[in-house]
């Protein structure tokens, strides 16, 4: 009995720590090309209605996921071009990415798919069981039994560490994030590296905002994020701008998620569950946050040196 | 390499007015001229960071235009940046890499960029470990691979903009061994700078550059430093003159059993030291011996535990804390200007005033006076000889020297008696500094006791009254500077 709790626990907290995952990767991206996005709430509530949108009207899943990452991807792009080529505060345009998130989703999640109990839903992505390994006892129906986006997910870590460790294109994306100037002198087109990180961001908000509300539930509802951004903002950064770093985090504060669940039954007031993951959010961001750095040009627009003369 | 007519503008201002110049294959060419001449203008045009209004360049017989960094650099043209281009996060080899194609595939192979980054290093003597990230190392060896990024990127031409400003003595010896050897092997170098010591002594021709035109280009065998001051400057540069010596002045600044630690480190230990009126006391040591730590110390700036005491014109100061040190009348020239001497984003006249803002003179009620602001920076511009296309600019604007005056020209607007001038010319060009020695010289004659931390024996011989040499925290000799020998303190300088 209490093994069958524990895997059922360490399953939810896998499941929920997801979203949080491909979100954290998608924010260290830009993050190491030296933008800051904390519009990645307002970005993944774009992601989780355009995914159920399109799971809707093309009456597959992956259909969903894929036109989450798309509508995702111009949002990106649109980002990219406020911060980037206009050069506008990158804090004001997050928080104002936020608002139109949180504003457009509404709107159009009343309009399309109706309001309440009539709620559209569609299916959600598949659970797979993978033979053999799901056997293992305790660690097996934990990891390997799960949803095909939360091995995605597993997967995209490793990868993004090679990209950013191990290639050319991902030194030169820390490069930039660091010190773009340098960068520049050194013949690496500074924006259009950001730029690439923008839209690489926005097609992964769109897949984390579609694994909440296709992976997790099976319908959207009105500003459903609930804060999963900054948590995956926070996830980032007490990973210390690290893939690894963030996934363990994201484990976490998904962790913590799945705990809070688990125990709204109890005698406390559910309302202090509630507020545990932000709790512990905010706990590990003050204990951490000191002693991490974050890339030196986060959240500095770069001009190159014959536009900052002229 | 070659020049014609080359023009460049900023709005109305023109920084390269026609010049014309000649590189040899070769050799190594010095570009002398003070701060705002237009010699990192024209080196800018030079490796494509800027292209020119009008006019060409000419490198090797045919003419060419280059619009970005990269481009120069496939030609051969490679710049070592006064301000490094390094990305201290980075290893090394990662900064030499970056931007660079290396073999076919998306790979970033490290043990191959090692591999060639040794091979660089040893066949110019530049000796750098490609594992280290660039936080690690010291400022010489940050040069050093700056020096390998131009090579690695198969540079010939290679343009140095004062590479010595920030180099300790031996650190700079080095590099001119690498600069041999890279002419040698048939580089050509332009080496920027203002420090004509060094330009005799490495290059092979030197041309100078005043208010963007060209005012001399010569071989080096047939000019000398003295001749090469007075086109740069325009005038004669005369050295200090004689001074009286003191007697029986006031004790302005009387410090005793000084100790400081920071972060586990004794950076002052029991020192004490006194400053009479009208006197410069010159602290001479190698950076890093805790000059630093003592005007911070004294200013109330320290964040380490101070223990001592502190006397300012007889008054025991209990606890220093800047607001009450510039009360006191003590004035203060920080070492870095940049990050703690002004607001780069702000005009002149806000930073003259960031000490003053509260007084009568510039505020009433809880406005600032506009007009009398401008009034005191163009007072400070014209009196200090401030170079700025206006005097709203941002300080961020101004050269090096003329930021430094600006700084100057505040702290001697309080009218300080004890003045503590952290390196108060470093960086700075001929006649700059001799602008602010000539300053300090008259402060000095108006009875002000200045405390003039400086890591260039001749500048603490040309103008101290007496001499103390800091070594680990502590004062080691201390000496009149008419019976000072250089030789004496030079090795006191270095603990023995």
């Amino acid at each position: 009995m209490e093994a069958e709790m524990w895997v059922s626990y360490a399953a939810a907290a896998i499941r929920l720590s997801v979203p949080l995952m491909i979100a954290g990767l998608a924010i260290l991206f830009m993050s190491r090309s030296g933008i800051l996005n904390i519009g990645m709430e307002g970005m993944m509530l774009i992601g989780s209605l355009s995914g159920v949108l399109g799971a809707y009207y093309t009456g597959n899943v992956w259909g969903g996921v894929l036109t989450a990452m798309a509508v995702c991807g111009v949002v990106g792009l649109m980002f990219g071009f406020l911060v980037i080529t206009t050069g506008a505060d990158q804090v004001i345009i997050g928080t104002a990415m936020n608002l139109l998130g949180l504003g457009l989703t509404t709107v159009f999640g009343r309009s399309l798919l109706g309001m309440g109990t009539e709620a559209v839903q569609v299916d959600s992505i598949p659970v797979i069981r993978i033979p053999l390994l799901a056997d293992i006892p305790w660690i097996g129906p934990a990891l390997f039994e799960q949803n095909t986006l939360t091995y995605m997910a597993l997967l995209l870590v490793p990868a993004v560490s090679l990209l950013l460790y191990r290639t050319q294109w991902g030194l030169q994306v820390r490069a930039v994030g660091e010190n773009p100037l340098a960068t520049d002198t050194l013949g690496v087109k500074v924006h259009r590296i950001r730029y690439m990180c923008c839209i690489i961001g926005g097609m992964l908000a769109g897949v984390a905002g579609s694994a909440l509300s296709l992976g997790i539930l099976n319908q959207f509802t009105e500003n459903m994020v609930a804060g999963r951004g900054f948590i995956a903002l926070s996830a980032v950064i007490f990973g210390r701008w690290t893939p690894t770093g963030t996934m363990m985090a994201s484990l976490l504060f998904g962790g913590a998620d799945a705990l809070q669940l688990r125990f709204q039954n109890i005698a406390i007031p559910y309302q202090f569950m509630l507020m545990f993951p932000y709790v512990l959010t905010m706990a590990a961001l003050a204990w951490f946050s000191g002693k991490a750095k974050q890339p030196a040009a986060t959240g500095l627009s770069y001009k190159s040196a014959a536009d900052r003369h002229a | 390499m070659e020049t014609r007519n080359l023009v460049k503008r900023f709005g109305s201002f023109v920084a390269n007015d026609r010049l014309n110049l000649q590189i040899g294959k070769g050799e190594i060419h010095a570009i002398l001229g003070e701060n705002g001449a237009g010699k990192s203008t024209l080196m800018n045009m030079l490796s494509g960071l800027l292209t020119p209004d009008e006019g060409e360049i000419i490198y090797k017989g045919r003419p060419v235009r280059f619009g970005s960094p990269r481009e120069a650099m496939e030609s051969g043209i490679g710049m070592v940046h006064q301000h490094f281009m390094l990305i201290p996060a980075l290893t090394v080899a990662e900064n030499v890499i970056l931007g660079m194609k290396q073999g076919s595939g998306p790979w970033y192979r490290h043990t191959k960029a090692c591999e060639d980054i040794k091979r660089i290093s040893h066949s110019f003597g530049l000796d750098v470990d490609p594992e280290k990230r660039v936080s690690e190392l010291s400022v010489g060896q940050q040069q050093r691979v700056e020096i390998v990024k131009t090579l690695y990127r198969g540079a010939e031409f290679i343009i140095m903009d004062e590479p010595t400003a920030v180099l300790t003595p031996p650190e700079v010896e080095d590099l001119f061994r690498v600069l041999r050897s890279l002419k040698a092997q048939g580089k050509t170098i332009v080496f920027i700078s203002h420090k004509l010591k060094e330009v005799e002594a490495i290059c092979d021709r030197v041309t100078v550059l005043r208010a963007g035109q060209l005012a001399a280009s010569s071989a080096m065998t047939d000019s000398n430093a003295a001749e090469l001051a007075r086109v740069m400057v325009g005038r004669d540069i005369a050295p200090p003159a004689a001074r009286p010596p003191l007697e029986g002045r006031a004790e302005l600044l009387s410090v005793s059993g000084l100790s400081c630690r920071l972060s586990g480190v004794q950076v002052l230990q029991d020192l004490s030291l006194d400053l009479r009126e009208g006197e410069i006391l010159g602290i001479a040591g190698v950076d890093g011996n805790g000059q630093r730590e003592l005007c911070e110390a004294l200013m109330g700036l320290s964040a380490g535990q101070v223990s001592g005491s502190i006397r300012v014109r007889g008054e025991p100061v209990a606890k220093p804390h800047p607001r009450a040190m510039t009360e006191a009348g003590v004035g203060y020239i920080p070492e870095d200007r940049h990050r703690e001497g002004l607001m780069l984003p702000m005009s002149i006249g806000e930073n003259l005033i960031a000490k003053e803002y509260r007084k009568p003179t510039f505020s009433r009620w809880f406005t600032l006076s506009r007009k009398r602001i401008r009034q005191a920076a163009k007072a400070a511009v014209e009196d200090y000889r401030i170079k700025t296309p206006s005097i709203d600019h941002a300080v961020s604007k101004l050269s090096g020297g003329n930021q430094q005056k600006v700084i100057l020209a505040r702290e001697l607007m309080l009218r300080p008696k004890v003045l503590l001038a952290m390196q108060p010319t470093r960086g700075m060009d001929v006649g700059a500094a001799d602008d602010v020695h000539q300053r300090l010289l008259a402060e000095r004659k108006d009875g002000c006791g200045i405390l003039l931390v400086s890591t260039e024996l001749e500048e603490v011989f040309a103008l101290a009254d007496r001499i103390a040499v800091m070594y680990k925290g502590r004062i080691v000799h201390t000496v009149d500077r008419a019976e000072a020998d250089m030789e004496l303190i030079g090795l006191r300088m270095a603990g023995l």
